[in-house]
């Protein structure tokens, strides 16, 4: 993938299985988050391909591409912040409901039914993070939620897509330990309860210990190891890409 | 002991009550932070109260008492002109209070709606189609006309979507103003089509089952029914699937899309039915009037209908009723002098009580300006500079009130130029006092404004109706930048 004269992913050979969790680890620029971007469609690859189950999805709108069953969370949080947090999930049911104006403006028992329905279906979504986001907080807008829940929210309303594969892009960041400890069960829940696939982008390696059956390692848009997390996490081209040039001699 | 024993046990079912110190409790504390004291306090309180929809019952029942009551016929205009307003004010909100969408060129649907009914039901092409088919025909070809208006519009945001869709406003205006002498290929001369800057007068009424409409109460009648149901129909869909995928898309459209949102076929909806809308009240705008003049489409309009959203709150239906209030009624209740003056004093009053915050503060500042009156009154008796007797300013029951307290010197025009500059120096240095300063400064302004009110606005009618409503839309705005009833927004930039 190049945007001019910068290529920011090159020669990346990925594959992932179902029902797997991948984590994703590099540093800061290794291209994680553009390699998410052109997974989703925002951005066109300017080679190679891309598959999902066979089917190519390469440069396909990213709303196309969520409906073939690819979602994702964003490193920045892009919560709609001025709904309120059982919106935010419910709007994410839009493509896999069909009430059109007309039936909504009449309100007919079809678009009624399917109003409870995915007023029930994100009830239970937003359930899945225990008391966290429950009850009286459905209702607050979404910007009154502190950063975890904010994160936890935009799963939740990932979830609400129906996707087969979920990118997460750096779910733990910025949370404390207890809090990591959850999200790394709530991965492993979401991969075991819901049969999800899951690429996960992540610094913090005690979430990449515990959750990956696979860790890829990027730098400079290029993957330079790729295996269990022991192999990975010992490899010197990671322990440079890291901590520097000399380090791995070091250790 | 026993005594003790039940305090304690009511004490605690009162502590279980609140809950106090868990999340609900805790969560619920900046609401009741931000219940003020003082006047707003109490509107705060009331507002919670009532319903919604109690109030939209007691509202059209309201409205259904006046349909029936009421002859007047000019009232009669005002309240039709009220529901044309309105049903457009609705139609914005959809666009840019829903979707976020910034469309300048708005009221181009509405004047093709008034000019495809003026061509469809009058002798301009000798066109007089029956009303069941001319308005639903309207409807759909001003729906298209959206969607045809959306189709450049699918990549911009913001202000580029403002300019293109300004533009294609002014497109309409113009092709309108040359359509009056249109010479087709194959053909010597010219037709006249729209009539260009003459316009199009002698439209067909309203006519349904044979009956035509015979006076501004059938239009009142039939507005109240379309609004009705458009109310009911805009509410619903708020509240639904379209609703929330609409709001999606005005507040980040990348993470609607990765959604699954497919937010340009989301823009054009509400092109779309923003138009549809649009073009129904320009049908019925036309056969109120009866006649369709083309610099009755243009900017001012557009200016009227956005302050009303905005007014109002931009996002919120209940908000558009007041908006639409606010800006097409009282611009003809300010016409008459004595609600003019009624209505500067009140919100001249609202304002002290505003700013003043507490029940206390507002009545010393009262006091105070009653009391700087009196040492002005004295001053000028003492001096023995000529006064412009109360007979001549005193007409209105306001004045007539003030007349014993308020002393206007003969050389009015020249005092009032001073007072003016006065008026507009304090206020500036309001802006910057101290706070130590500022209650001092706020009963003098307000002395003065009365002082240049009763002297030279009252006499201006058609100065102070503009002024009056200006004053008061930069005042709300400073004060409520939601509007009356939006919600305060966060923005991510």
């Amino acid at each position: 993938m190049e945007f001019g004269a910068l290529k920011s992913l090159a020669e990346l050979d990925l594959t992932v299985n179902k029902e797997e969790i991948v984590s994703v680890i590099g540093p800061n620029g290794a291209g994680k988050t553009t390699l998410f971007n052109i997974v989703t469609g925002i951005y066109t690859p300017t080679s190679g391909e891309i598959t999902l189950d066979g089917q190519s999805i390469a440069g396909k709108d990213p709303a196309v591409v969520n409906q073939l069953g690819i979602a994702r969370t964003f490193q920045n949080v892009r919560l709609f912040l001025n709904m309120s947090v059982i919106e935010n999930v419910m709007a994410a049911t839009y493509a896999r409901t069909r009430s059109n104006i007309f039936a909504s403006a009449f309100g007919t028992p079809a678009s009624k039914r399917e109003e409870q329905e995915v007023r029930q279906r994100a009830e239970e979504l937003l359930n899945f993070f225990g008391s966290r986001l429950t009850g009286y907080r459905w209702d607050q807008p979404a910007y009154s939620l502190s950063y975890a829940n904010r994160r936890r929210l935009e799963i939740a309303r990932a979830l609400a897509t129906e996707p087969k594969v979920l990118l997460l892009d750096e779910p733990a960041a910025g949370m404390n330990p207890k809090e990591t400890q959850e999200i790394s069960e709530v991965i492993g829940r979401m991969r075991a309860e819901k049969k999800l696939t899951i690429l996960v982008i992540e610094h913090d390696m005690h979430v990449v210990e515990g959750v990956s059956d696979r860790v890829v390692a990027l730098d400079h848009g290029v993957k330079i190891a790729e295996g269990d997390f022991d192999s990975v996490a010992t490899h010197p081209d990671v322990i440079e890409a890291y901590l520097g040039k000399g380090s791995a001699d070091r250790k | 002991m026993s005594q003790q024993n039940e305090n304690q046990s009511q004490a605690d079912t009162q502590t279980k009550k609140l809950g106090i110190g868990t999340d609900e409790w805790v969560a619920q504390h900046d609401k009741r932070l931000a219940r003020r004291v003082g006047a707003l306090g109490v509107l705060d309180f009331l507002n919670e109260k009532v319903s919604n929809r109690t109030r939209y019952v007691a509202l059209l029942l309201a409205a259904i008492a006046f349909g029936f009551f009421v002859d007047n016929q000019y009232l009669l205009r005002i309240a039709s002109n009220l529901g044309v307003f309105l049903m457009m004010t609705i139609g914005i909100n959809i666009v840019l209070g829903f979707a976020g969408l910034l469309d300048l060129g708005f009221v181009a649907f509405y004047g093709f709606g008034a000019y495809a009914y003026a061509l469809t039901s009058s002798s301009q092409l000798n066109q007089h189609w029956p009303t069941y088919l001319s308005v639903p025909a309207i409807v759909i070809t001003t729906a298209f006309l959206g969607y045809l208006v959306s189709l450049p519009s699918r990549r911009l945001f913001g202000d580029y979507l403002a300019i293109v869709t300004l533009f294609f406003g002014q497109i309409f205006i113009q092709l309108v103003l040359s359509s009056d002498s249109i010479t087709f290929p194959g053909h010597t001369d010219s037709t006249d089509i729209t009539g260009g800057s003459n316009g199009i007068p002698g439209l067909d009424p309203f006519k349904f089952f044979g009956q035509p409409f015979k006076s501004t109460t059938d239009y009142y009648w039939l507005l109240l029914i379309v609004l009705t149901l458009l109310l009911i129909a805009v509410t619903r869909i708020d509240r639904t699937r379209v609703g929330r995928a609409w709001r999606t898309v005005r507040e980040d459209p990348l993470a609607s899309q990765s959604m699954g949102i497919k937010v340009n076929n989301l823009k054009t909806l509400a092109f779309i039915v923003g138009a549809a809308i649009a073009g129904f009240a320009g049908a019925i705008f036309a056969g109120i009037q009866s006649a369709v003049f083309i610099n009755g489409f243009d900017v001012p309009l557009l200016t009227l209908v956005y302050a009303a959203v905005i007014l109002g709150g931009s996002g919120s239906i209940p908000g558009s009723i007041i908006g639409a209030f606010v800006m097409s009624v009282l611009p003809e209740i300010l016409r008459v002098q004595n609600y003019s003056e009624m209505l500067f004093i009140t919100v001249l009053v609202l304002t002290i009580g505003v700013i003043g915050k507490t029940w206390k503060r507002f009545a010393l500042n009262i006091v105070s300006v009653v009391v700087i009156g009196y040492i002005v009154k004295l001053a000028l008796n003492a001096s023995q500079l000529a006064t412009t007797p109360s007979k001549i300013w005193a007409i209105a029951p306001v004045s007539k009130a003030l007349r014993y307290w308020l002393v206007l010197p003969s050389n009015r025009i020249v005092w009032g130029n001073i007072a003016f500059v006065a008026l507009v120096a304090l206020v500036a240095y309001y802006s910057i006092a101290r706070e130590k300063i500022k209650p001092l400064l706020l009963p003098l302004i307000a002395y003065i404004s009365i002082f240049l009110w009763e002297d030279r606005l009252v006499a201006d009618a058609n100065t102070t109706r503009q002024l009056i409503i200006g004053a008061m839309l930069v005042v709300l705005m400073i004060v409520r930048p939601q509007g009356f009833l939006g919600k305060a927004r966060v923005e991510v930039l």
